[in-house]
């Protein structure tokens, strides 16, 4: 089989890097969607806020999902659902299976949109048994919202990423206790809204600077041990508590699914852990896009699908009118700022380029500083914080002469 | 009434219960736990050990050679993946080397072939990854890694396929005598009468042996904890590499496995009861003592950390054979090199009390268990072809593993087939990957639901009380 583009994933990155493309004039695409349904996690995010950045009115997560769908089927865009690709070429070779067997098809142009996994409980340094009751968050949430099976009644979360606050929340509306989130860092890594919401509204306790050293039980969960951590993260001797619970739940982090990506030799980016893009988010190798949770974890689904489109309308770009020799301009990821996306610029290039990145530590009262050359731009902002994403404008063709372009954030003085 | 009842379905009892289908005997399996492979043959380190170690003379140096010496075939004939990948004691310093000379010796004797010595320079270009403090080695081609679980369930699903019966969940609480036979009263109530006991119950064998009114040996238990990493992490070594012996055991080594991950442990803790929890401390020590043999392990790459238990005997060698008990014989007492040592005690069991039961030939024995389709070793045309024959091996239900629906389907319709979360995953490798179940366990949990009828409050990660769902319908 021959495509013009192949879009692998059907979440809502996929699903808006298609409907993108196909405005822009792609239409021998198609969309490989490994579950049942296209939407990705979002089918099991039933909680509401979905939207209202781009769309200013608050949405489930199925209710988003449904709205980019619905586009993608106005257009008869092709999604095969339960269709896992094994394996991406740096020729850009998709070899996919599903029911009807296993295929190859040979696209010119590859959107990678494959999402994000947790971080799971076994690269966690933490003593004791594994019997059953341990849960990823987001696990624990396709059980609640999808099969109607409430995992345990008495709950400790580890990690304050945003599942694991979204399921605070919805485990003790579904009558289950929440003991606590312990959360290993000096604050927490998902967003100010959900910590209001999901834990304060129900007066669950979060701990900052605190992990679970071990789990107790043979079978089923008993009890976790809690402690205080130092500086370094390592528990302090002395301060451990006893919690029981039957159910732990994790949410320590997301990870972008880049084993096709890797399969394909592209390079990643050491801190977002996906491809190394430009403003197009076209990766090292022509004719292949990334967008989305692969590319890095977002913190709303709305710049998901922003940055999707971006992706949909440069893969159509280098479809319908070919390669273009670019000159790049590095993005570095200067003081406080964890990483920056994408990682460089087209240096000619005449828009406005949005550039996405996250804190280290949080600010209240803070200037975002951009540095190119002789270019210099600040953008002060009221608080910051490593859960909630930021963003800079710059239009490339404004930096001239500049070797690299630097962003970095400092305390306002 | 059986010919023959095995207490334990770990990987000793699977033996013992696959060469007595050579014979016309009938055999049950009595297994306490709800599936085999449920204790140390589930969590152990792998290796199909070359024999150098165990002390010359011992039952524990004639099995572990025999062992290895058939496990190339064993594994083929089970459709077991097996891979002779050659072990390397590494020694740090003058004092460590002259330990290799009488590991050297004690090999030979022992029978072991190709074991030579190896100078820095030899032991760094046949090993890359061992660490700078690495003086010289020990290499012994004849070392081997299997998959400990896998080989179990082949095993006893050879033996099933055969005619054996495994009965789970029968924890042996009383026997009576019974004329010349025995009545077998489990926990639960259960009772089963045989005219034979072969006692395989690894830690438990001398709580079984108490039953039957032997108290003629301790079992011990020491805990030992393992660090297993991702794939991305397993090609650093591909020996398995040991440091020097020391009285508490092999120590830890670092190994790949054969499903390609980095393996790295034991540890050797001493404990009264057995307890299969992590220490706290078990972290930063088996990352310190894999530090002195190994180099740039990707400890970033863990995908799982866990704890077995190991059975140790007072005699410090296997007891293997005739019990001072009629009727009852013992393979107990099988700590490490007990892996490599089961096809051998399988056999020397299975031989013994068929001679005692006075039992024929079984002309219909088949060794070969047929290896259920492993979707992630196909080739893509080998993929087309059995999902046109099959189109459930079409669908993904593992994504980091790539385990199909096919795959678990075989897992719950095959001997012994899977009844838990755990059973599926020892059997497909679904949920064993990188993101340990978080995406699949579901779909693994909603398809045992589907197959055997259970409520979702019914479904169990490994039996037992370790229910999933404890919550309730919503």
């Amino acid at each position: 089989m021959r495509k013009q583009l192949v879009v692998i994933g059907g979440g809502p990155a996929g699903l808006a890097a298609a409907v993108a493309a196909y405005d822009a004039g792609v239409r021998d695409l198609v969309v490989l969607e490994r579950e049942s349904e296209a939407g990705g996690i979002l089918k099991q995010c039933v909680h509401n806020g979905f939207g209202l950045t781009r769309f200013r009115e608050s949405m489930t997560g199925p209710e988003y999902a449904r709205r980019f769908l619905d586009e993608a089927r106005a257009r008869r865009i092709g999604i095969l659902t339960n269709t896992f690709v094994t394996r991406l070429t740096p020729e850009k070779r998709v070899s996919y299976v599903n029911e009807k067997g296993a295929f190859c098809c040979e696209a010119d142009a590859v959107i990678l949109a494959m999402g994000c996994r947790e971080r799971s409980k076994g690269a966690l340094n933490i003593a004791g048994t594994r019997p059953a009751g341990l849960f990823s968050a987001g696990t624990a949430q396709k059980y609640v919202n999808i099969y109607g099976h409430l995992p345990g009644k008495r709950v400790v979360i580890l990690g304050s990423g945003d599942i694991g606050l979204i399921m605070a929340r919805r485990m003790t509306l579904e009558g289950a206790k929440v003991e606590c989130v312990c959360e290993i860092m000096p604050y927490s890594g998902g967003l100010g809204r959900n910590i209001a919401q999901c834990l304060d509204d129900f007066g669950i306790p979060l701990l900052l600077e605190h992990t679970i050293v071990s789990v107790e039980g043979r079978e089923r969960v008993e009890a976790v041990v809690i402690a205080r951590v130092d500086e370094k993260r390592q528990p302090i001797a002395g301060t451990e508590r006893r919690v029981e619970c039957d159910t732990v739940l994790f949410s320590v982090g997301l990870i972008p699914e880049n084993e096709l990506t890797k399969g394909a030799g592209i390079a990643l980016d050491g801190q977002t852990k996906g491809c190394l893009v430009d403003d197009g988010r076209e990766t090292e190798i022509e004719g292949v896009f990334a967008c989305g949770n692969v590319l890095h974890v977002h913190d709303l689904v709305d710049f998901v699908s922003e940055e999707a489109e971006i992706a949909g309308r440069s893969a159509a770009e280098y479809l319908l009118h070919g390669a273009r020799a670019k000159r790049y301009l590095p993005v570095l990821a200067g003081e406080n700022v964890s990483y920056i996306v994408p990682q460089r610029l087209d240096a000619d290039g005449q828009t406005p380029v949005q550039l996405y990145f996250r804190v280290k530590s949080a600010l209240r009262g803070a200037v975002i500083s951009v540095e190119a050359g002789d270019f210099r731009k600040s953008v002060k902002r009221i608080a910051v914080a490593p859960g909630e994403m930021e963003r800079v404008t710059v239009v490339p063709s404004q930096l001239s002469g500049a070797a690299a372009l630097r962003v970095s954030v400092f305390r306002e003085e | 009434m059986y010919d023959v009842a095995i207490v334990g379905g770990g990987v000793t009892g699977a033996f013992c219960a696959r060469f007595l289908m050579r014979y016309k005997v009938s055999v049950v399996i009595l297994e306490a736990s709800d599936d085999v492979a449920a204790g140390a043959s589930a969590a152990n380190s792998g290796i199909v050990h070359a024999g150098f170690d165990a002390a010359s003379g011992t039952l524990k140096a004639a099995f572990n050679l025999r062992g290895n010496r058939m496990m190339q075939r064993v594994c083929a004939e089970l459709g077991v993946k097996y891979l002779e990948n050659g072990s390397i004691v590494a020694a740090c310093g003058a004092d460590e080397e002259r330990m290799l000379a009488d590991l050297l010796a004690r090999g030979e004797k022992n029978g072991v072939e190709g074991l030579r010595l190896l100078s820095e320079e030899e032991a760094h270009a046949t090993e890359p990854a061992l660490a700078d403090g690495v003086t010289g080695a020990l290499f012994a081609p004849s070392g081997g890694i299997v998959c400990p679980y896998g080989l179990t369930i082949a095993a006893v699903g050879n033996a099933m396929d055969n005619g054996a019966e495994l009965l789970c969940g029968f924890t042996l609480t009383a026997a009576e005598r019974s004329g010349e036979d025995w009545r077998l009263f489990s926990e639960d109530g259960r009772s089963v009468m045989a005219r034979v006991v072969v006692n395989c119950a690894g830690a438990g064998a001398e709580r079984v042996a108490r039953v039957f009114g032997d108290d003629s040996f301790r079992i011990g238990a020491r805990k030992g904890e393992y660090i297993l990493l991702d794939r991305t992490a397993g090609s650093l070594v591909t020996h398995t590499v040991f440091p020097v012996p020391s009285a508490a055991g092999k120590g830890v080594l670092v190994s790949p496995t054969v499903d390609g991950n980095l393996i790295v442990g034991p540890t050797s803790v001493e404990e009264e009861t057995p307890d299969v929890s992590l220490r706290r401390e078990a972290f930063a020590e088996i990352a310190e003592k894999a530090a002195h043999i190994v180099e740039g392990i990707a400890f970033g790459e863990m995908i799982t950390s866990f704890a077995g238990v190991r059975s140790y005997c007072d005699r410090h060698d296997f007891i293997v054979g005739w019990s001072r008990v009629a009727g009852v014989y013992l393979a107990a007492g099988i700590e490490s090199p007990g892996l490599t040592s089961a096809p051998a005690i399988g056999v020397y069991i299975a031989d013994m009390v068929a001679e005692k039961l006075a039992a024929e030939r079984n002309e219909a024995y088949s060794p070969i268990r047929r290896k259920p389709p492993v979707f992630r070793e196909m080739t893509d045309a080998e993929r087309a072809e059995m999902i046109a024959r099959d189109p459930a091996y079409g669908r993904i239900v593992c994504r980091c593993e790539q385990v199909t629906l096919g795959e678990i389907l075989s897992a719950l319709r095959t001997q012994p087939p899977a009844h838990t979360l755990d059973g599926v995953k020892l059997r497909t490798r679904a949920g064993m990957g990188r993101c340990q179940g978080g995406f699949c366990q579901p779909a693994v949990f909603n398809l045992l639901m589907r197959e055997y009828g259970y409520r979702a409050e019914e479904v169990t990660k490994k039996g037992g009380r370790s229910y999933v769902i404890t919550g309730g319908e919503l």
